[in-house]
């Protein structure tokens, strides 16, 4: 299978660079905007819950988060795929752009996760349980693929065999996403799904909605800026980043 | 076979032994996958005995009895078919009241008592202002009956 042009248009790492140069700020700018409209309507307009009073208010923060730290693992996954199998470099140089970004949403989902559950819960944490389970095997595995990567001289090595264990986690994904359907569990179940009506309310819910469409943005600005820096020191040899080093854009 | 299709083939070859090796070990190990039994599986019997575990359920409505002077206190746990009380001394989380998801660690005493060390409030997926939730109540859905 053949990858198509565009996308062999779009990895030749100059053409990365403009392009993502162009669009970052954009992602950045609204990506901000959208956290502070999100964070104003959960933090301030939002009713507080029934049950939980002004404590839920933390899914405003825990739920993107967990959100992006999943999706950001698959897009690391990826990255390392394409790499893998069609040896692009700018594939690899986009999942090591990404590890350290959802490393950081990994670690503010359980963090917030455990802030929320000692008043709610009882308890900070509770081994056994195994949607808490696999998201701390998940930090450990963006943990890992940095270690890695970081522990191998050659990059084309590091690279390859970072990329395998980032591929070998994908495996953990569908073990998060389902560990409270499929077993028993502390964590509740889904609020928002594909399948069902949301079970909360509108004027609960679009904050969220909001918060997380910011966090995608931002997100995103944040690992195209990593990923712009990442292939101008792996392309540094070459004659374009004298260039664009010479004109200081 | 090009050397990119080899490489394909590899990885989804390999991709796919790992999710047959995953689904056998977490199938195998099911029961230590799951967090708490129902009343239903320990009074069936599939709870292992003499074992610490987890029971979790409802607290049922007018179960909450408390020994006054202590921390002690005793509560029927409902799965909505099967009940089983739990004694418990110690500071029970915010969250706990009649017909409210509870998850309790310890053991089955002979005598089919729950002695739990800790008991844990269980909150579901349901968000909603008290206004919306009283007037659920009033149409006879309590909010909280869900079990999941």
């Amino acid at each position: 299978m053949r990858l198509p042009n565009w996308l062999h248009k779009l990895a030749s790492p100059p053409h990365f660079y403009r392009i993502a140069g162009r669009i970052e700020p954009w992602m950045l700018w609204s990506g901000l905007a959208a956290i502070a409209v999100g964070a104003f309507g959960g933090l301030l307009l939002a009713p507080p819950d029934y049950q939980q009073g002004d404590a839920y208010r933390i899914i405003y923060f825990h739920v993107p988060a967990a959100y992006l730290a999943m999706q950001l693992y698959a897009l690391m996954a990826i990255g390392s795929a394409i790499g893998l199998v069609w040896r692009m470099k700018l594939a690899y140089a986009i999942s090591a752009a990404t590890a350290p970004v959802g490393l950081a949403f990994t670690g503010l989902a359980l963090a917030t996760g455990m802030l929320w559950g000692k008043p709610m819960w009882g308890a900070y944490w509770s081994w056994g349980d195994a949607r808490l389970t696999s998201v701390l095997v998940m930090f450990f595995l963006y943990l890992g693929y940095m270690l890695l990567h970081a522990s191998l001289e050659e990059r084309s090595t590091a690279d390859r065999a970072a990329g395998i264990l980032a591929v070998v986690g994908v495996v953990n994904l569908p073990i998060i996403k389902f560990s409270v359907e499929w077993w028993s569990s502390l964590h509740q179940g889904p609020t928002i799904s594909r399948l069902a009506a949301p079970a909360i309310t509108w004027d609960m819910l679009w904050p969220l909605l909001v918060m997380i469409v910011g966090a995608v943005l931002f997100s995103l600005a944040v690992t195209l800026t990593r990923a712009r820096a990442e292939v101008l020191l792996r392309e540094r040899g070459a004659r374009w980043v004298r260039d664009v080093v010479a004109v200081g854009a | 076979m090009t050397p990119r299709r080899r490489r394909m083939v590899a990885m989804t070859g390999g991709l796919v032994c790992l999710v047959a090796a995953t689904a056998l070990v977490l199938t195998a190990f099911e029961q230590n996958m799951l967090y708490f039994y129902t009343p239903t599986q320990i009074a069936a019997g599939e709870a292992p005995e003499g074992r610490r575990l987890r029971v979790g359920g409802l607290v049922e409505q007018g179960s909450v009895r408390r020994t006054p002077g202590s921390l002690e206190v005793r509560f029927d746990v409902t799965d909505l078919d099967q009940t089983i009380t739990v004694a418990y001394a110690g500071i029970l989380p915010d969250l706990f009241r009649e017909g409210q998801g509870v998850v309790a660690h310890g053991l089955v005493s002979t005598d089919g008592l729950f002695e739990a060390d800790e008991v844990l409030a269980r909150h579901d997926e349901n968000y909603m202002p008290p206004e919306v939730a009283e007037m659920l109540e009033e149409r006879g859905h309590p909010p909280d009956a869900s079990l999941r």
